[in-house]
This record gives C-alpha cells, structure tokens and sequence, in this order.
C-alpha cells in the first residue's frame, strides 16, 4: 500500500474539500456535503461525551454499593447518558451526516432544496447541544431522559430548564432537516429517476423525515409547557390545579416512540444499500422493502402507550397498544427476511460494511424480539423498568443503529474523504465491537429478568457476577470504538486513493468523483434502471 | 442579467422547480405547525371532557367583542395578504407595497388589541400563578382553563410577531425592487404562513370565547 502518494492526476480536479481551505468557507457553507462534515466531527465529540458517561455509570455498577459516585451523581450520569446519545447522538447520526451528504447525490441533484436551512440547523443542534453541555457541566440534569412531570417540573433540583431549552432548540434541527429530505426528493429527482428506482435509504430517510415533521414539534410542545411550568410554578401538568401528569407521558411518548424508528429507520436504510452491493444481488423485494419503511413510520406513531402500561393507563388502551406494538413488527421482520432473502445465492464478500450489515441483521433481530416480550401486557408487568428494558432497546439502538451508523461511515468514508482505509484494522474493529457489545448487553438481558431494576447506583450482592461481565464488555466495546476513530483519521493523509466506485457499488453517487466536486456531478445524470442492478458478473473488489 | 437568472438558485434546474420546492416547504412546515399547536388541542379536549363546568366558567373571563373584533381583523388581513400576492405575481410593485402594509397595520391593531386583553386579565388577578384572584366556583380548575388560554393565544400571537417580521422584511424587498413575477415565491409562502396563523386563531375564537355562550 501506498502512503503518502497519489496517482498523478487523481486530485488533480478540484472538490468540496480542496475548493477553499478557510474556516469561514466551512462556517458558512451551505454545501450539503461540507454540512454533513459539519455534522459528522460535531456529533462525534457529543458521542465521546455520552460514551463517557456511560464508562463511568458502568465503572460505579463493579461493586454492589456503588463504586465510584453517589447516588445524586449517578442519577446525573444516566441523565446525561441518556440525553446526548439519543438527542444530540443517535437521532441526528444517520440522517444528518449521511443523508446529507447523500440524499442530494443519490438523487442526482447539486444540493437540497434548502440550502441555508441546512446550515441554520447545523447552529440550531449546535446551539442545543452547548445548551446541553453547559446543563450538564454546571450541575447536570437529574430526571432521566425522559423529563417525566411533576419530578421535573416541580421536584428535581437541577438544571432542567437549560437542558430542556437545549433539547427543543435541537428539535427544531431535527425538523428542518427532515423539511429538506421530504422537499428534495420530492421535487430535485434526476430525470427517469422514478419513486420505484430510487435507492432504498432513500425510502427509510424519507420515513425518517415524515417522522421528524409530525413528530418532534410535539414533543417541542410537550418540553416548552414543562419548562414553563417549571418557571412559573403553574401549568397544564399540575396536579394541584387539576392536571394531569400522565399527559405529559402520553405527549413525551408521541414523539419519543417514533424517534426510536427515527434512530432505526436510517439504519435499515443503511443495511438495504450495503446489502445489495457485497452480495452482488438485486435486493429481494424492493416494494415490500420501501413500504415497510413507510408502515413502521405510520404504526409507529400508533404504539407510544407501551410505554405506560403499569402508569395507570386504562387497561383497554393497553390491550390496544400491546396489539400495535406486535403490528409495528411486522413491517420490520420483512425487512430481515428481505435481506436475508437478498444474501441467498449471491456472490458476498465480506468487507467491513458487509460484516458491519451482519452485525446488524444478528443484534437488531434480537432487540426486536425481546421487543415483543415487552409489548406483551403481563410479561411487561414483569420486567417494565429493568435491565430488560435496557438490554432490548440497547439492542436496537447500539447493536442496530450504532453498527448501521458504523457500517454507513465505512461503506461511503471512500466517497466523502476520496481515501481508502485499511480493512485488516476496520474488520478487526467490527469484530471487538460485536463481541463488546454482546457482552456488555446480554448479561443486562439476565439481570432484568431476574429483577434488576434500571436506573439503580447500587445493587444485592447476587447481581455482581453479571454487572462485573457488563461493565468489562463495555470497556471492550469502548476499545473497539476507538480504533476506527484513529485509522479513520490516519487515512485522511496515508490512505490510498480511493477512485470513484471501490465496491463496484451501483447508485448515481459512486458516480462522480471521490470526494465529489462541489456541485456533486458535471451534467444532471439520467437514470435509466432500476436502483441495485447487480448481475452477479462485476469485477470483485481489491481493497 | 436578466430576471430568471437572477431569480434562479444555483442548485435548482429551472424555475418550475425551484417554485414547487418553496410552496412544498412551506406546506411541510406548516404540518409541523399543526402538530405543534396539536399538543395544546390535544390538552385542551382532554380536560375541557374532564372538567366541562369549570371551561365554561373560564370561558365567561374572556372578552367576547375584543375576540369577535380581532377575529374580523385577522380575516381582513388574510384578504389583503392574498391580495398582495396577487400583486407579486402580476408585478404590480406599488400595489403590493400597499396590500402588505395593510396587512402589516391589520396584524398589528390584532397584537394590539390582544394587548389590551392579557392587560386586563393581569388587573383582574386572572394570570395563572402566585397572584390568580379568581374566586368563584372551580377556581383551580378555571386556572387551568387560563393556563390554556394564556398558553394558547400567546403563541399564536408569538407566531404573528414573526408574521409580522416576515411582512416588514417582504415590504423593505418589494421597495428596492426584489421582487417580480418570477421572484414572488417569498411573498406566496409568507402568506401561506399568514393563512395560517390565521386559521389557528378561527379555531382558538370559539375554544376559548365562545365555550358557554348558548346557555
């Protein structure tokens, strides 16, 4: 391999990367590629924020009585734990990094329909997350991340009014962005780029997007009548006057059960492009595939009073939503069957995205079982509010949209850097942080079925043997993150130069050069088959 | 350079898109606007079902003839504001000045108006909080009922302070000539925005006012 030298001739164009070298150039850009930039190196720093504080909660669970922190503290921890990696992690992490970046190449377009609006969401999640930051640095928030009333509006003693600020201004991102999505790909196709040739991560973003729109100003309500009743004493939540606090919970979860397909939806979007390209296949079923995206969205708007089972909730309003949560998984088993049914007979090759797309297809098949544990009324009883509970959605959100978001980083890293990483190390990474999190997570599984409340700092001595395993999974887990941040880096000066299409992946954007010159593509592409038309004969890839 | 060039963003193939992307826009977001506002309705139903005699009795604390007049001047600005967009679209750049500055005057005697009434309500100890004087029959609930009427009618006339923005900016543009007929989407979707706001007071009038004046 190479270090240091390209081919002659290989950047000799310029690109969105080489066009202009200012920090203003990058600060006012509205370049959707250098905005997804923005993104990536932004919620990278919120997820070594959030990662640490779960390293630590974890290092406090070695001992029974709580290793390291109080109690106040701890309850701090997986407070902050909980409101980085959903708000200002996970939820922007696929749409906002990659769908930026390529919602306007895989369409063929020169950018998103808005593009100031990108950039204005970029200041706003900005501006939320130092909201954020500074909550948490100056006393922190104490109330879980779920906010729930009257212990935040009236009780807690802490900064839940700057956090709260910080969580509705990033909401207002979320919505822009998705504003973007739904305009661009209604309205900026290339010509014969119909609805039913366009990639499928397409489909899964604009889900994504319509749950972004109808979703998240719900829950901006929900957190701007919180904060105001926390500042002045008085609101629609307030028992004392009448109100009801378990609206709070039926509003909160309106748009918080739909952001968990926000975080998957992607994901899955993901894993139906990656799929196809290293098993060298059409996938199997692109209708069923882009309309479950589309079913998860709409159901998943139906199946937020899982969430409120033992709170009190009339018990046929919990019939009907235990019998929606079972509905939502549908939709979501045709998508595994799908891609397995794409893997049969193909020609795979197993680079890192592809085992990345594996690990996805195990661990998100065993987060949405155990979902199905939880949605059922009298198991729930049972297990509602413990390490189950955690263990599933951890599942879900680590084992399917962490390993997508990590499989979408390596698939297109050689679009958006140009270079090429080196695979020995990336496959090395993908497999320490499959086992990491397996170990971290499965014992979590036990522990709740054995009566592991969540949230606790301290624990019966019974439990130490699985929370000690779960806490060294972690550790592991944390290792296997840090390797691709540094090979990431380091092939942005020493990696090989990646050429337009490495994978021999189909799609407009392995079309144009890598990294793509600013208005993305010379002439408006036209399109003229269908999206993954993979005959099985392409050349194998070298890298 | 002539006008399409100038009216064309670089990154949209020609003007046909470029106008089906700004109205879509403003429809989308004009969806989250619903459901932001939906989160109020959503409370309101709920306790107005829980506690319909103390809505009635809050209902009875709001001033009739200022919400019927402000309703009639929110409607009239709507008809200059689609009348100023008639403008933009033929390019009758005197006319629209006018029309929007009607609109702007029409908003404002609104926020005036509504002014007057929070003003009212804040003599009367009729503000949720430490100092609410209202001693009549649920008072606790009839709080409530202001915590809605408060919640709800300020931000909707938050929303018509930014409308209101919107318009003086649109007027200082239609001024120095930047808008046209093929660069009037600005002005189309502002008053997208403003039918809006609009229609949220329409159904805001007879939910807080209008509760308990059959019996």
């Amino acid at each position: 391999m190479s270090t240091t030298l390209l081919e002659p001739g290989q950047e000799a164009g310029r690109n969105y990367l080489n066009a202009d070298y200012s920090i203003r150039s990058w600060l006012l850009t509205t370049d959707h590629k250098r905005i997804a930039i923005l993104y990536l190196v932004s919620i990278t720093f919120l997820f070594v924020v959030g990662g640490a504080s779960a390293g630590l909660m974890r290092l406090n669970l070695m001992t029974p009585q709580g290793a390291l922190t109080s109690a106040e503290t701890y309850n701090k921890l997986f407070t902050m734990h909980g409101l980085i990696m959903i708000f200002f992690f996970l939820i922007p992490s696929i749409p906002a990094v990659l769908g930026n970046f390529l919602v306007p190449m895989m369409i063929g377009a020169r950018d998103v329909a808005f593009p100031r609006l990108n950039l204005l969401s970029w200041y706003l999640f900005i501006a939320g997350s130092l909201l954020a930051m500074v909550s948490a640095l100056t006393g922190g928030v104490d109330t879980g991340w779920t906010f729930y009333t009257p212990y935040s509006t009236t009780y807690s003693n802490s900064y839940v009014v700057m956090m709260a600020v910080g969580v509705f201004i990033a909401g207002f991102s979320s919505i822009l962005t998705g504003m973007n999505f739904i305009v661009t790909i209604h309205t900026m196709r290339a010509p014969g780029l119909t609805w039913f040739r366009l990639p499928l991560f397409l489909w899964s973003l604009y889900a994504t997007s319509a749950i972004f729109i109808l979703g998240t100003p719900v829950l901006a309500i929900s957190i701007l009548l919180l904060g105001l009743e926390r500042i002045f004493g008085v609101g629609i939540f307030d028992p004392k006057l009448g109100g009801d606090p378990l609206l709070f919970q039926h509003l909160f979860w309106f748009y918080s059960h739909p952001a968990v397909y926000v975080m998957i939806l992607p994901g899955m979007g993901v894993i139906s492009e990656v799929i196809p390209c290293f098993a060298r296949k059409r996938i199997f079923g692109y209708n069923f595939v882009a309309f479950s995206s589309v079913a998860i969205a709409l159901i998943g708007f139906l199946v937020w009073g899982h969430h409120m089972f033992v709170s009190g909730q009339s018990v046929y309003a919990g019939m009907v939503f235990s019998f929606l949560s079972f509905l939502v998984a549908v939709p979501s088993a045709i998508k595994v069957f799908n891609w397995t049914a794409t893997l049969y007979k193909g020609a795979i090759t197993y680079h890192t995205p592809m085992l990345y797309a594996f690990g996805f297809l195990g661990l998100f098949t065993i987060g949405g079982l155990t979902g199905l544990f939880l949605a059922t009324l009298a198991v729930d009883v049972h297990v509602h509010d413990t390490y189950f509970v955690i263990a599933h959605f951890h599942y879900i959100m680590v084992g399917g949209a962490m390993m997508a978001y990590l499989g979408a980083i390596h698939f297109w890293w050689p679009k958006i850097s140009g270079r090429l990483y080196p695979d020995a190390w990336a496959r090395l990474s993908a497999v320490v942080i499959f086992l990491g999190f397996n170990l971290t997570f499965f014992p979590q599984f036990i522990l709740g079925y054995l009566g592991m409340p969540r949230r606790y700092h301290a624990y019966p001595p019974e439990f130490q043997v699985l929370h000690v395993m779960s806490t060294a999974g972690s550790s592991i887990l944390g290792v296997g993150y840090l390797i691709p941040l540094v090979y990431l880096l380091w092939s942005l000066r020493y990696g090989r130069a990646a050429g337009p299409n490495p994978w021999g992946a189909k799609g407009l954007e392995w079309q144009t050069p890598s990294p793509p010159p600013t208005e993305n593509f010379e002439r408006t592409p036209v399109v003229t088959e269908e999206a993954y038309a993979y005959t099985g004969e392409e050349a194998s890839v070298d890298a | 350079m002539p006008d399409s060039e100038l009216a064309l963003a670089h990154h949209f193939v020609d003007l046909d898109q470029q106008h089906d992307a700004a109205t879509l826009g403003m429809w989308v977001f004009l969806v989250t606007e619903i459901m932001f506002f939906g989160g109020l309705f959503a409370g309101y139903a709920l306790y107005r079902s829980i506690y319909p005699a103390a809505f009635g009795h809050g209902s009875r604390l709001c001033d009739v003839t200022l919400g019927a007049i402000n309703t009639v001047v929110l409607i009239s600005s709507s008809l200059t504001m689609a009348l100023a967009v008639r403008a933009a679209q033929l390019g009758l750049r005197a006319r629209l000045i006018a029309f929007l500055a009607a609109t702007l005057l029409l908003g404002s005697l609104f926020l005036g108006i509504k002014f007057l009434e929070y003003s009212h309500k804040f003599h009367e100890h009729l503000v949720p909080g430490a100092g609410f004087g209202y001693s009549g029959p649920n008072s606790r609930q009839v709080q409530l009922f202001l915590c809605f009427y408060f919640g709800m009618t300020g931000l909707h006339a938050l929303h018509m302070v930014i409308g209101v923005g919107v318009l003086l900016v649109l007027m200082v543009l239609a001024w120095r000539g930047h808008i046209t007929p093929l660069r009037s989407n600005s002005v189309e979707v502002a008053g997208l925005y403003w039918h809006f706001v609009d229609i949220v007071w329409i159904f805001l009038f007879p939910l807080l006012y209008l509760v308990d004046l059959h019996k």
